[in-house]
């Protein structure tokens, strides 16, 4: 068979253009390559896995007591020895594991749902601009420790209010960089390609823009959770986080505090837990801010 | 039958010293299945009025005076929710950067499907079918799996295709198209001319074409207005201003375009630049780039004038002299 006659009678040439990598998978293949991506990525899912898998490891009793082992060391017995009430500390800081983690999405989540529908109200609609931008920046000038001590008071000690105090003290970040983004998008052609098609501004606020925000967003959302899985151990430790006997890190610490001498082991692995959990959390966002958002690296 | 009139239309921006006028007393007619041509250089207002027919400024910081009738109702008085209805499905338009007009995020089959699934309530699956005929109305070859790629999968040329696609969703009785072909390679600009001539034939639309390139619309357009510094100094026949331009810009226009037969070392261009709209001459707006000019131009803002029945001017030394000749 000629050359020719392969053109004229061989199949048509699209078939054998192998089809394009999906977008998804681009991305996931510079994620994994990205070196902070895959430490801070294997951290926090050892961190999860060993959350969901508390009842396997321990047995399964954060609270139980046994006086005998008060102030136990760490031995083979207890890994992470014992507290003042013969609390074993390795169970404890696994199922702290779950309330902190627990914590920290739920309140990053919180503050990105109203940070990006803060943000985007704003940049979309300038009338309202002004006064939800002074809404926000009041509420930025109380340090957001402050403002979830105040919300906290307010709720009562509970999990869910930490969460609510948390996760709206982070909106107004949220709502900054997503407005900022959003001010962006809205000039740009498409959305007014979109409004020539007759879009409403509901239509054109979650469907155009908000996925256009989606990468600074999601990289806000990491260090959010970083933050508030930080807060909540600040928040514990001055005793207004979940109320004890909830094997919180922060609470773990906090009742710690008054043997740190003595029984350092109490303070010392809560504390590890924390900052394990704070620098994966860290390293995933920095990877995910190097990959989905490569302006702001430079930037830096 | 008129379909469009627009009246004296004015359209002033918010700026930090004031108001400036970037469009002055405009007027002008489309009847149904015509097409019209808007010509000038950047910064004569011609997409300032393209966008004022569809109320896309930025309301806060701009001014519109005057009347845009559509089908007897004034578009500038239409409340937006009304107006909503009529873009997309009676008047749609496309614009100059087919590169930054197509969401990177949405595949272009549901940027197509969008319009449908606004203005004639249809499920993602029929707009998806329809948004593959539109596709293969717009020449894109093998619609079928295209109608999944995402814009940056496509080139120029086809991207401006999915526009036009996107424009003609809901078969519009009125296409605007500002630039269409500005930001592409010549050859293509052709083909893309070609194909918005045969789908207005097909559709029975009309069509505004706005472009700074006097030869291309003369070509396209059965009418063409001519506007300089915000406003319109020449309304006439497309072969009228092509064969017998009489405002001297029209002219200078028209002697810009390179010509392929003349033995030329050095191109022609209007001396000058359009005046900033905040600080326009006194009198006529192109007198200090005018050959012609007289001390009479500096006096008064020039009338529109008609030279022929159906041939308006602003510029009364070129129409006087005529007369006297």
């Amino acid at each position: 068979m000629t050359d020719a006659s392969a053109l004229v009678a061989g199949p048509p040439q699209t078939a054998e253009i192998p089809p394009p990598v999906s977008r998804w998978r681009v991305l996931a293949r510079r994620l994994w390559r990205h070196r902070s991506f895959r430490i801070g990525g294997g951290i926090v899912l050892v961190i999860v896995l060993l959350a969901l898998a508390a009842p396997l490891l321990t047995d399964g009793s954060p609270n139980q007591m046994a006086l005998r082992n008060r102030f136990a060391p760490p031995s083979a017995e207890h890994w992470f020895g014992a507290d003042n009430f013969g609390r074993d500390i390795f169970t404890r800081v696994l199922y702290g594991a779950r309330i902190s983690l627990w914590i920290g999405f739920a309140s990053a989540l919180i503050a990105a749902v109203g940070g990006a529908l803060v943000g985007m109200v704003s940049a979309w609609f300038r009338r309202l601009d002004a006064l939800m931008m002074r809404i926000m920046d009041a509420l930025l000038a109380f340090p957001a420790i402050l403002l979830a001590i105040g919300i906290n008071a307010a709720l009562g000690p509970q999990v869910s209010s930490v969460i609510i105090a948390l996760g709206s003290a982070y909106i107004p970040r949220m709502a900054r960089i997503v407005r900022a983004s959003a001010l962006v998008i809205r000039e740009l052609d498409y959305v007014d390609a979109a409004r020539v098609s007759g879009a409403g501004s509901g239509r054109i606020i979650f469907r155009h823009i908000l996925p256009n925000v989606m990468a600074p967003l999601l990289v806000s959302v990491t260090f959010v959770f970083a933050y508030a899985i930080l807060a909540e151990a600040a928040l514990s430790f001055l005793g207004i986080g979940p109320p004890p006997p909830h094997p919180s890190w922060g609470n773990i610490i906090a009742e710690g505090r008054d043997y740190s001498v003595e029984a350092w082991w109490i303070m010392l692995f809560p504390g590890l837990a924390i900052s394990l959990a704070a620098l994966g959390t860290n390293l995933l966002g920095d990877g995910l801010r190097d990959v989905l958002d490569p302006k702001l690296k430079i930037e830096q | 039958m008129t379909m469009l009139s627009v009246e004296n239309l004015s359209v002033d921006f918010r700026v930090d010293t004031g108001w400036i006028r970037s469009v002055d007393g405009v007027s002008f007619e489309l009847p149904e299945n015509a097409t019209l041509g808007i010509v000038g250089e950047s910064g004569s207002g011609k997409s300032v009025t393209a966008l004022s027919i569809l109320r896309l400024h930025a309301m806060r910081n701009t001014r519109l005076t005057g009347r845009i009738g559509f089908d007897g109702k004034d578009l500038l008085k239409m409340p937006e929710r009304e107006l909503r209805r009529l873009r997309g499905r009676d008047i749609a338009m496309i614009f100059q950067d087919p590169m930054h007009s197509l969401n990177p995020v949405l595949t272009i089959g549901d940027q197509i499907g969008e319009t449908l699934r606004i203005h004639q309530g249809m499920t993602g699956a029929q707009a998806t079918a329809r948004a593959v005929e539109l596709l293969d109305m717009v020449r894109i070859p093998d619609a079928k799996s295209r109608v999944t790629d995402f814009p940056h999968q496509l080139s120029g040329g086809m991207r401006q295709r999915v526009m036009i696609a996107m424009a003609i969703a809901c078969r519009p009785r009125l296409l605007i198209a500002d630039e269409p072909t500005t930001a592409l390679d010549v050859t293509v600009q052709a083909q893309i001319l070609e194909l918005l001539r045969d789908l207005r034939e097909e559709i029975g639309m009309s069509v505004i074409l706005i472009s700074h390139d006097l030869g291309l619309v003369a070509e396209f357009a059965e009418r063409v207005i001519v506007m300089y510094a915000g406003e319109l100094v020449e309304d006439a026949p497309a072969r009228t201003i092509f064969e017998t331009p009489t405002h001297p810009y029209s002219e200078g226009l028209l002697q810009a375009i390179p010509s392929p037969d003349a033995d030329v070392t050095r191109l022609y261009a209007i001396p000058g630049r359009i005046p900033d709209p905040g600080r326009r001459p006194p009198g006529c707006n192109f007198a200090p780039r005018c050959g012609l000019v007289q001390p009479s131009c500096l006096k008064g803002t020039p009338p529109l004038e008609p030279a022929t029945p159906g041939h308006l001017v602003r510029c009364p030394v070129r129409l006087h002299a005529k007369v006297e000749a």
